[in-house]
């Protein structure tokens, strides 16, 4: 077989070069313990703790893991979840945006206005504000890139100036009701994926993995490469298929899944594929990892930090308005209050690192999984505002302890 | 000038040529008139005490600092080095004393960044096979080209530094001071590395303080001192005094009366133990 043949004609494999990972299951469970024990935990804590959670708070009220209420967590997770998408991408150049809050709100301003005194078709509504999001980001990025302000002061004077600018377009309304035969409204409250179509994008989902895969293996092949084990792959296949055929029924059970869950989980996709694939995604981490090192390779630095500024605010407007089409109401409060802390909480909570340079799209659908499971349980258990934040709050803590010993585990393996 | 400087070894055209090369820094005048010839297939070593003008240099050759004045010729052709990629494309590369890799991503990315293999989405595979090559010319140990960077030794780390310098395949490969920071072990792995790197055809600048690196792996020795041409000096012949001589400037120094306090070898010119005195017993 030519494969075989031509890797034993070009020994680089067995001379010390060889990667790391070892063949079959076993092999990369092994691999995976010994990253988890080098600080590299990735995501698992977050997956730990999810399944305390679900599990201590089912313990308490048993309609919380019910198809209805998960169908309604999942909806709950969509516009704070995309906000929080783009919060990972300002983390991993190891910047900050605080305003994401705000600039939500004033998104939700933009669409209340436009819908109703203005009389704005739908679409220039959303579209002028998103325009809005990415200009905010751009601004934040020239003042950071031009003079050396750090992020956090930036965003911080930018969460004011932009509650400032909420209350302004709201001016004397204080709060706008939607239309609500509105199409956003229809979109965030009502639209759900089809029975059967649920079921064939999950397979879609898994044939998309496999054939990404198999299409690696054949480059690596090609390159003379190890290509990793097929039954590996198979095996990791079946169970995301079996996952999501099942997550499928059960939420089918009831309403089923829902569009903006739909569009927040295409989006993390995208923008993984996006960091993972393209030169931009690795300049995004090289920044991350060392601005210093980045500057001379030649990455322009300012190009990365405009292109991530401006997606974060621009996801932040999406985020503001689906939740404006949600709660079919923009007001003075859309966007204050815990939508800010929910959104950067998530990023962090699902693995994002605080320091940079680590981290992943996945972590915001994790993290927002986590934060609206606590909210939602804590709904149902009839407990207070006060409790949930204070409980959100200590979650957040053990979060950033986790991600903060991680990084000294990595430094005590010498890998920091 | 020319008479002091004429380069010991002229079997060719060198790669890269300085000839009155001047830098100041407001009121400071970090290189007065320096002349440089680097060559294919040989190291160069830039040797100079603190304050020398070697890092000034290294800044200029590597577009970190424009010269002031003075010509910088690369193959016979003048040239101007106005930016770190104006250097690159040129041809020359530089391995920071720092490294300047990214401690988040693998081996085969930070070969990779900032000249990642193809268009719109990136061709990993090509690059982790260029990767392998690179690492297997330069005998590298590695345990694996996916690790992160963070995970390799000291050693390994400056292994990885110096293979991303030869991505671009350059003609000139400027190390600045690469085994300042490295164990006994690392020290002979990186001097091992820099053998490949003058049987692979670069012109190597090595930047360093250490004569013990300078006589195993150096052709020529070049001295600065405050700023001027202080000697260039063939290593076949010239002894560590007088290349310690012209780094400090004076015959009577500290290290010469060192050496002089202690009896030399008359065959290897090496100062000798002392002799056993009886009372300190092993």
């Amino acid at each position: 077989m030519s494969p075989t043949s031509a890797t034993s004609a070009r020994p680089l494999h067995s001379q010390g070069e060889r990667p790391a990972q070892e063949a079959g299951i076993a092999g990369s469970v092994r691999g995976f313990a010994s990253r988890v024990r080098a600080g590299d935990i990735g995501s698992l804590p977050i997956v730990i703790g999810l399944v305390l959670i679900w599990g201590i708070i089912q313990g308490l009220n048993s309609s919380f893991l019910s198809s209805r209420n998960l169908v309604n967590l999942a909806t709950q997770c969509a516009a704070d979840g995309v906000i929080a998408v783009g919060v990972v991408l300002v983390l991993l150049v190891a910047q900050i945006d605080l305003s994401v809050g705000s600039m939500s709100g004033v998104a939700s301003a933009v669409l209340g206005i436009g819908l109703t005194s203005a009389g704005w078709p739908l679409p220039l509504a959303i579209v002028l504000a998103l325009a809005m999001g990415a200009l905010v980001g751009l601004v934040y990025a020239v003042i950071f890139v031009r003079f050396n302000v750090p992020s956090f002061v930036v965003t911080l004077a930018g969460l004011l100036a932009l509650l400032g600018l909420q209350l302004q377009i709201l001016g004397k309304h204080g709060s706008i009701n939607l239309p609500f035969g509105s199409a956003i409204v229809g979109f965030m409250q009502r639209m759900f994926v089809p029975a059967g179509l649920s079921y064939v994008l999950g397979a879609l989902a898994v044939a998309l993995f496999i054939g990404s895969r198999l299409a690696r293996a054949r480059r690596r092949r090609a390159a003379h490469l190890p290509s990793g084990s097929a039954v590996t792959l198979f095996v990791k296949a079946g169970l995301l298929l079996v996952g999501l055929e099942f997550g499928c029924w059960y939420l089918n059970m009831t309403r089923g899944v829902s569009l903006p869950f739909m569009l927040l989980v295409v989006l993390v996709m995208i923008v993984d594929f996006l960091l993972k694939r393209t030169k931009w995604g690795r300049s995004v981490y090289a920044v991350g990892g060392s601005v210093e090192a980045a500057r001379r390779a030649g990455i322009k630095l300012w190009r990365v930090y405009i292109s991530v500024f401006v997606l974060c605010s621009t996801l932040a407007a999406l985020g503001g308005l689906m939740s404006a089409g949600r709660l079919s109401a923009a007001s003075i409060s859309s966007g204050t209050g815990d939508t800010n802390l929910n959104a950067i909480a998530a990023a962090v909570i699902g693995g994002t690192s605080l320091f940079g340079g680590r981290g992943n799209a996945y972590s915001a659908l994790l993290g927002i999984v986590v934060i609206e499971s606590i909210a939602n349980g804590l709904t149902l258990l009839s407990l207070t505002s006060a409790v949930r934040f204070m409980i959100t709050g200590g979650v957040l803590m053990i979060a950033v302890i986790v991600d903060s010993m991680a990084r000294r585990s990595r430094a005590a393996h010498g890998a920091a | 000038m020319q008479q002091a400087n004429a380069p010991v070894l002229q079997q060719a055209t060198p790669a890269l040529t300085l000839r009155g090369v001047s830098k100041s820094f407001g009121a400071v005048r970090a290189l007065a008139n320096v002349d440089l010839d680097l060559r294919r297939g040989e190291v160069t070593a830039l040797l100079g005490d603190n304050g020398a003008g070697k890092s000034t240099l290294v800044k200029i050759l590597s577009g970190v600092h424009p010269a002031d004045a003075g010509v910088i010729e690369f193959d016979g052709n003048e040239v101007s080095i106005t930016s770190p990629t104006a250097a690159r494309d040129l041809g020359i590369a530089t391995v920071y004393q720092d490294l300047a890799l990214c401690d988040n991503l693998d081996v085969v990315a930070n070969l990779f960044l900032g000249r990642e293999h193809g268009t719109l989405l990136l061709s990993e595979e090509a690059m982790e096979e260029r990767a392998l090559e690179l690492l297997h010319q330069l005998s590298a140990k590695i345990p694996s080209v996916r690790t992160a960077v963070a995970a390799l030794s000291g050693g390994q780390r400056q292994t990885v530094a110096i293979a991303r310098s030869l991505v671009g395949e350059p003609s000139v490969v400027i190390l600045d001071e690469p085994t300042a920071a490295l164990g006994v072990e690392q020290t002979a792995e990186v001097l091992n590395l820099i053998e490949k790197l003058r049987d692979r055809g670069h012109a190597v600048m090595l930047i360093t303080h250490n004569m013990a690196d300078v006589h195993a792996v150096a052709d020529t020795a070049v001295v600065l001192r405050l700023g001027r041409n202080n000697g260039v000096y063939s290593l076949a012949d010239a002894t560590a005094e007088e290349i310690v001589a012209a780094i400090t400037g004076a015959t009577d120094n500290t290290v010469t009366r060192r050496a002089a306090r202690r009896p030399r070898h008359p065959s290897t010119d090496r100062p000798t133990n002392p002799e056993p005195t009886g009372e300190a017993t092993p």
